[in-house]
C-alpha cells in the first residue's frame, strides 16, 4: 500500500462504479465507509433522542430541589454553544485544506478545533464540579439525574472525538494526505459537526427552556 | 482487589452445581479433544482470527446451538419444577432460583438464540445472494461476532460465579433497581445484554450497507431476492431499535452504579418510562426476529414448488409495512399499566392493522404453491408447521391486541403460549427450515431426511403438548413465573401435559442434534453431486459450488431479472462468462477476538465492582480500536492463476465422486 | 439431485388428527374443569363483558384463519410434486384480483374488529364507574411484598389476604404498592390492573354471583411472588356486616403497624385489622413523593 502522499482529486471520492473486480478497493471503501458511518450517526442520534425522551418527561421531578431555574446559567451554555461552533468552523477548514492536500494546514486547524473541544470539556466539568459542591448531584433528583447524563453523554461523545482527533493529526504528521487518511478525516469531520448539532438541541431544549 | 466477588459466589444449590460442573467438564473435554486432533493452530486461522462471513456465520449457528441446549434446559426445569411443585411438595428447586431460570431463559433465547440465528444467517446467505464476495465491513461484522459470543460467555460465567438476574428478561425496575435487587444478578444480565446488543448494532449498519452498496451488476431493489428484502427491513429495524435499548440499559446501569433516578421509586423516578422503553425498542426485537424467517420461507416455497414466489411486489410491500408498524405498537405490552382508553385504543388498532400485510403473505406463500410442483422435503415441512402454528398464534395476538381481553390474560400462561408460538412456530421452525435448506450449500453434503422427518414429528406434536393446555390454564387464572401453586386451582395435570409435550421437543431437538452428527459421518452418501445445487434453486447462491469458495464468485454474476440462477437455467438469461481477474480479500486478523474477550472480562469486572480490571480493558480495547483504525486496508491478494487452481482443485475432487 | 419421494398423504393425515386432536380437547377441557376456568365463566358482569368480546373477536378471526387452513391442506393434497392431476403453471405469478381480495378482506375484517375494539375499550375501561342500583363500595388495595393488603376506608377495617364484599355491589378498587410493579387480578370478576408504588390505579368490579373467587398477583415482584393469592368472598348483605363487625377485636392498624407489616414475608395467612389511621392509603402512595424529613 503506497505511503506516499496522493493528490485526492475529488472525483475519487464520488460515487464510485460499484463493482467489486476494480483492483483498487478504495473506492469502494469510501463510499461504503461514509454510508456506513451516516447510519452509525443516525443511531447516536437515537440515543440522544432517547436521552432527550427521558429529559423531557423527568425534567420537572426535582424531588422538592433545586430546578433548571435555580441551577443553569445561559452565560455559561452560550460560551459553550459559541466554541463548538467555531471548532466546527476550524474543523471545516481543516477539510478543505486536506482536499488542497495541504498537510500542515490540516494539523494546524485540527489542532484549533482540539483546543476548542478541550475548552468545552473543561468548562463543562467545571460547571458539574460546581453543581455537586453545592450538593445538587445527580444523586439528588430525577431531574439532575437526567440532565447530567444527557449533558455529559454529549461530553463523552466529545472526549473521544478529541481523541479521535489527536489519534488522527499524528496520522497526518506522519503519512501525510493519503486515500485512507481522507478517508478518516471525512468520518471524524462528519462525527465532529455532529456533536455539535447535539449541542444545539441540548443548548435549545436544556439551557434555554430550562431557564424561561 | 476482586471488587464484590467473594468464594460465597462459587455456593450453588445441588441443581445447580450439576449444571456448572457439566458445563466446565464439557468445556475441558473439548480443549482435550482439540489438542488430541491437534487443531489448535487450525483453530486460530480458520476460525478464530476469520473475517469471512461464511465461516462467521458458521460459528454463529455453533454458538446458537450451544445456547440453545440452555435455554432449554432452562425452560425442562422450569416445566418440572411446575409439573411437580403442587400443595405441599415444593418441587425441587428453590424459588430464588425459579427466578434466576426463567430470567435466563428469556434472556438466552432472545438474545442469543434468536439474534445469534439470525445474524448467523445474514453472514452465511446475503453476500452471496446479492452476488458480492464480502461484507461492507469485514473486520466490523467479526466484531459484532465476538461481541456476541462475549455476551452469551458471560452469561455461562453467571452460572459458576454468583447468580443472574431475577427480574425476568427484561428486568423492569422497580424490581430490577438497586433497592429491589442489590446483588451481581441485573449486573450481569446488563452487561450481558448490553454487550450483544452493540454488536448487534454494528451487524446492523454492516449489513444495510452490504444490501445497499455492494449487489452484483444488475440486481436493482426490486431484483433482489425477497431473502434480502426481509434482511434489509431487518436491519433497518436493528440501526433504530438496538439504541434505544443501549439508551435504556445505560440508564439502568447509571441507576444501578452512580445512584440516579431515572426508574427509582424515590427521587422522582419514573420506572413506567422504562417499561415505554424497553417496549419501544422490544417490539421492534421481535419483528427483527421474524422478517428474515419470513425471507427464508419466501425462499423455500418457491424453490420446493418450482414456481415463482406469487406476488413479489405484495411481499415487498407487506415487509416494508410490517416493519414501519412494529414502530407504532410498544404500547399493547402493557396495556394493563393505567393509560387512558384513549391511548389504549390508537395502539391495539395500530396492531390489528400489522395483521393484514402479515396476512397477505401468507395467502402469497399458498398460492406460490397453487399450480406448482409442491416437493415436501423437511424445509417445506417446516414451513407447513410454521403456517398451522404461526397463523393460530397470530390469532390470539388480536385477542390479545384487544384491551379488555388482555386485561383477563395479559401475563398469564395465555400469553406464554402466544408468543412461543410465535417464536417457536415463526422464528425457530424458520431456523430449522433455513438449516436444513441451505446446509448442503456451505458443506456439500446434505442433512439426513428421514431423521428429520422424525425430528419434525416430534416437534410438531411436542409443540402441540406443551403449549396449548396453556392457553386454558390462562384462563383458569395461572400466570406466568409461578414456582409453586395450590392443589384447588386444578391445574397440575395440565401442567403434568406441559411437562409430557417439553419432554417429546427434546426428543425432537435430541435427534436433530444426532441427525447432524449422523449426516456428518454418512456424508460421502449424501454429497452434493449438482455441485452446488441441490434443490434445483433459483438464486445466486446456488450458482457457486458447495462450499463456496473463500471469494464466492470467481467471477461476479450479473443479472437481469429475480431468480436469475432459474432463468439461466430456463435460457432466459445468458450463461456468465468465464472472466478471471485478480480478487482483493480482507486479511485474518485476531484483533476482533480480543476485543470481544476484552469485553467479556469488562463486563465480568463491572459486574463484580472490580474497578481496576473495568478500565484495564476499557482501555486496552480503546487500545485495540486505534490501532486497528491507524492501520492501513490490508488486503491480500488472490492473483488469476490461484483462482483458476482453486476452481480446478474443485472440479476433480468432484470428478472423484463420480 | 433428485428429490426424494415424500409421504404426502401420510403427512396430512397425521397433520389433520393432530389439528382435531385440539380442537376436540378444548370442548373437553371446558367440560371437566368448568367453573375452574374463570375467565370463560365470569361471576361478574365485567367479566362477562370481556369473555364476549373474546368470542367476538375469536370467531370473526376464524373466518379468516378456517379458509387458510383448508387452502394448505388442499393445495398441498393437489399440487403435491408427483400428482399428475396438479396443473403446472410455473409463472403464475400475479393475479390482480386475488390480491385486492387479500389486502382488501382484512382491512376490512380490521376495521370492524377496530370500531368493537374502540367500543368496548371504552365501556370496559377499568377507571369508569359501574351503573348499578346499589351504591358504590371502596377498597383500597396495596400490593406488599409478598401479600396484598386491603383497607376499607368507609368500614375503617383492613385485611391481608382476604377480601369480602356483597354481592351486586359495585366495588371501586383504588390500588397502589408499596413493592416492585405489581399486578391485582381477580379473573372470575374482571381483568387485572397493574398495582405500582408511588401511583394510584383504579379498577371498578363487580360480583354478580355469591362465592369465594381466587385472586392474585400477575406480575412478579420477587421470591415470595408465587405465595402473593388472596380470597375475594362476594357475600349477602348480613353476611357481609357480620364480618366487617367481627374485626372489632382484632389489631390496630397505624402507620407503625403498617411499617412492621410491610416487612417483607412469604405466604402470609389471613389476618384482619381495625384501621386506625383512616389517611394511611395517602401515605404509603406519598411515601416516596418527597424527600425524608430532616429531624
Amino acid at each position: 500500500m503506497s505511503k506516499k502522499p496522493v493528490t485526492i482529486h475529488h472525483q475519487d471520492t464520488l460515487e464510485p462504479h460499484p463493482d467489486t473486480r476494480l483492483p483498487d478497493p478504495h473506492q469502494d471503501t469510501f463510499s461504503k465507509t461514509t454510508q456506513g458511518f451516516w447510519i452509525y450517526l443516525m443511531t447516536d442520534s437515537l440515543l440522544f433522542a432517547t436521552l432527550f425522551c427521558t429529559y423531557g418527561v423527568l425534567h420537572s421531578e426535582t424531588y422538592d430541589g433545586a430546578t433548571s431555574k435555580d441551577l443553569f446559567s445561559l452565560t455559561t451554555a452560550f460560551v459553550e454553544t459559541m466554541i463548538l461552533l467555531v471548532s466546527s468552523v476550524t474543523c471545516g477548514l481543516g477539510m478543505l485544506a486536506a482536499i488542497q492536500n495541504k498537510r500542515k494546514f490540516v494539523i494546524t486547524w485540527l489542532a484549533a478545533s482540539f483546543i476548542l473541544g478541550a475548552s468545552f470539556v473543561a468548562i463543562e466539568i467545571h460547571e458539574f464540579i460546581q453543581l455537586v459542591q453545592d450538593g445538587n448531584s445527580w444523586k439528588e433528583s430525577a431531574f439532575l439525574s437526567s440532565f447530567f447524563t444527557l449533558v455529559s453523554t454529549h461530553g463523552i461523545h466529545v472526549s473521544f472525538g478529541l481523541l479521535w482527533m489527536a489519534v488522527l493529526m499524528a496520522q497526518v504528521y506522519r503519512l501525510g494526505i493519503t486515500v485512507i487518511t481522507f478517508r478518516r478525516l471525512i468520518v471524524f469531520s462528519m462525527f465532529w459537526h455532529f456533536l455539535d448539532l447535539v449541542w444545539i438541541f441540548i443548548f435549545t431544549f436544556v439551557y434555554l427552556l430550562g431557564v424561561i | 482487589m476482586f471488587g464484590r466477588l467473594t468464594l460465597e459466589a462459587f455456593k450453588h444449590e445441588a441443581s445447580q452445581n450439576i449444571a456448572v460442573l457439566s458445563m466446565v467438564l464439557g468445556g475441558i473435554a473439548l480443549i482435550c479433544l482439540i489438542s488430541y486432533l491437534k487443531a489448535w493452530k487450525w483453530l486460530w486461522t480458520e476460525w478464530l482470527t476469520t473475517v469471512d462471513p461464511k465461516r462467521i456465520g458458521i460459528m454463529y449457528i455453533v454458538v446458537v446451538l450451544i445456547m440453545f441446549f440452555k435455554g432449554f434446559s432452562d425452560a425442562l426445569i422450569m416445566r418440572l419444577q411446575q409439573a411437580l411443585s403442587v400443595g405441599d411438595s415444593q418441587g425441587f428447586i428453590s424459588s430464588s432460583h425459579f427466578q434466576e431460570v426463567f430470567s435466563a431463559h428469556g434472556t438466552t433465547m432472545i438474545f442469543f438464540v434468536g439474534m445469534g440465528a439470525m445474524f448467523g444467517l445474514m453472514n452465511l446467505i446475503v453476500p452471496l445472494q446479492i452476488g458480492a464476495r464480502d461484507v461492507a465491513f469485514p473486520f466490523l461484522n467479526a466484531v459484532s461476532f465476538w461481541l456476541f459470543a462475549s455476551g452469551a460467555a458471560l452469561s455461562l460465567v453467571s452460572l459458576a460465579l454468583g447468580s443472574f438476574s431475577t427480574a425476568g428478561w427484561l428486568s423492569y425496575p422497580p424490581l430490577s433497581g438497586l433497592q429491589y435487587s442489590p446483588n451481581e444478578g441485573v449486573d450481569y444480565w446488563i452487561w450481558v445484554v448490553q454487550i450483544a446488543g452493540v454488536g448487534s448494532t454494528l451487524g446492523g449498519i454492516n449489513f444495510l450497507v452490504t444490501i445497499l452498496k455492494m449487489r452484483c451488476p444488475g440486481m436493482t431493489l426490486m431484483k433482489m431476492p425477497i431473502f434480502i428484502w426481509s434482511a434489509l427491513c431487518t436491519m433497518a429495524l436493528v440501526v433504530l431499535a438496538f439504541p434505544i435499548l443501549t439508551a435504556t440499559l445505560y440508564m439502568l446501569t447509571l441507576d444501578r452504579y452512580l445512584l440516579t433516578h431515572f426508574f427509582t421509586v424515590d427521587g422522582g423516578g419514573n420506572y413506567m418510562m422504562y417499561v415505554n422503553l424497553i417496549w419501544a425498542w422490544g417490539h421492534p426485537e421481535v419483528y427483527i426476529l421474524i422478517l428474515p424467517m419470513f425471507g427464508v420461507f419466501s425462499e423455500i416455497v418457491p424453490t420446493f414448488s418450482e414456481k415463482r414466489l406469487f406476488g413479489y411486489v405484495s411481499m415487498v410491500w407487506a415487509l416494508i409495512l410490517i416493519a414501519f408498524y412494529s414502530f407504532i405498537v410498544w404500547l399493547h405490552h402493557f396495556f394493563t399499566m393505567g393509560a387512558s382508553p384513549k391511548v389504549n385504543v390508537f395502539f391495539a388498532v395500530m396492531t390489528i392493522i400489522i395483521a393484514i400485510p402479515t396476512g397477505v403473505k401468507i395467502f402469497n406463500w399458498l398460492f406460490t404453491k397453487f399450480r406448482g410442483r409442491v416437493h415436501f422435503t423437511s424445509p417445506m415441512l417446516w414451513f407447513f408447521a410454521f403456517l398451522l402454528n404461526f397463523t393460530v398464534a397470530g390469532m390470539t395476538g388480536i385477542l390479545l391486541s384487544a384491551p379488555p381481553v388482555d386485561f383477563q390474560v395479559h401475563n398469564s400462561l395465555f400469553l406464554i403460549a402466544h408468543f412461543h408460538g410465535m417464536v417457536i412456530g415463526g422464528v425457530l421452525f424458520g431456523f430449522f427450515a433455513a438449516f436444513t435448506y441451505w446446509f448442503p450449500k456451505y458443506t456439500g453434503f446434505v442433512l439426513d431426511e428421514k431423521l428429520n422427518r422424525y425430528a419434525f414429528w416430534c416437534w410438531s406434536g411436542g409443540f402441540l403438548l406443551a403449549f396449548m393446555p396453556l392457553y386454558m390454564l390462562g384462563f383458569m387464572g395461572a400466570t406466568r413465573r409461578l414456582d409453586h401453586y395450590d392443589a384447588s386451582t386444578g391445574w397440575q395435570p395440565l401442567f403434568i401435559v406441559v411437562g409430557i409435550g417439553s419432554i417429546v421437543i427434546l426428543c425432537g431437538a435430541s435427534i436433530q442434534l444426532f441427525g447432524l452428527f449422523w449426516s456428518i459421518k454418512n456424508r460421502k452418501k449424501n454429497w452434493d453431486r449438482t455441485d452446488g445445487d441441490p434443490w434445483n434453486g433459483r438464486t445466486l447462491e446456488w450458482a457457486t459450488t458447495s462450499p463456496p469458495p473463500i471469494y464466492n464468485f470467481a467471477v461476479i454474476p450479473t443479472v437481469d431479472q429475480l431468480d436469475p440462477l432459474w432463468a439461466i437455467k430456463r435460457g432466459h438469461s445468458p450463461k456468465p462468462e468465464k472472466r478471471y481477474e485478480d480478487i482483493h480479500l480482507p486479511k485474518n486478523t485476531p484483533m476482533a477476538m480480543y476485543i470481544g474477550a476484552l469485553s467479556l472480562v469488562f463486563g465480568f469486572a463491572m459486574t463484580w465492582h472490580i474497578w481496576w480490571m473495568a478500565i484495564v480493558s476499557l482501555v486496552a480495547i480503546l487500545i485495540a480500536i486505534i490501532i486497528r483504525l491507524s492501520g492501513d486496508d490490508e488486503h491480500e491478494i488472490i492473483t488469476i492463476a490461484q483462482v483458476k487452481e482453486i476452481e480446478a482443485a474443485h472440479k476433480r475432487k468432484m470428478e472423484s465422486y463420480e | 439431485m433428485k428429490m426424494p419421494k415424500h409421504p404426502v398423504f401420510t403427512m396430512l393425515f397425521f397433520t389433520g388428527v393432530m389439528v382435531l386432536a385440539i380442537l376436540i380437547m378444548q370442548p373437553l377441557q371446558i367440560l371437566h374443569y368448568h367453573e375452574k376456568i374463570a375467565v370463560l365463566f365470569p361471576k361478574g358482569i365485567i367479566a362477562l363483558k370481556q369473555r364476549n368480546l373474546l368470542f367476538i373477536i375469536q370467531v370473526l378471526m376464524l373466518l379468516i384463519i378456517i379458509p387458510v387452513y383448508i387452502l394448505t391442506f388442499i393445495f398441498s393434497w393437489i399440487y403435491r410434486a408427483d400428482n399428475p392431476k396438479g396443473k403446472y403453471d410455473p409463472d403464475l405469478v400475479d393475479n390482480k384480483i386475488a390480491e385486492y381480495i387479500w389486502w382488501g378482506v382484512p382491512c376490512l375484517m380490521v376495521l370492524i374488529v377496530s370500531i368493537l375494539i374502540g367500543i368496548k375499550t371504552y365501556e370496559l375501561d377499568p377507571f369508569k364507574a359501574i351503573e348499578s342500583k346499589k351504591k358504590e363500595m371502596t377498597i383500597q388495595v396495596v400490593a406488599l411484598q409478598w401479600k396484598w393488603l386491603f383497607i376499607y376506608p368507609e368500614e375503617k377495617i383492613a385485611s391481608v389476604n382476604f377480601l369480602q364484599f356483597p354481592v351486586d355491589t359495585p366495588i371501586r378498587f383504588e390500588i397502589t404498592a408499596d413493592a416492585p410493579m405489581n399486578s391485582f387480578w381477580i379473573p372470575s370478576l374482571g381483568g387485572q390492573i397493574y398495582a405500582m408504588p408511588k401511583m394510584k390505579t383504579v379498577l371498578n368490579l363487580i360480583a354478580n354471583e355469591a362465592g369465594d373467587f381466587r385472586g392474585s398477583s400477575a406480575n412478579i415482584s420477587g421470591d415470595g411472588f408465587a405465595g402473593m393469592t388472596f380470597i375475594a368472598r362476594a357475600s349477602s348483605e348480613d353476611q357481609y356486616h357480620q364480618w366487617v363487625s367481627s374485626t372489632k377485636t382484632s389489631k390496630n392498624l397505624d402507620l407503625k403497624e403498617y411499617n412492621k407489616l410491610s416487612a417483607p414475608s412469604k405466604n402470609n395467612p389471613v389476618e384482619m385489622y381495625q384501621l386506625k389511621d383512616e389517611t394511611l392509603f395517602e401515605q404509603i402512595i406519598n411515601k416516596y413523593m418527597h424527600p425524608p424529613k430532616k429531624e
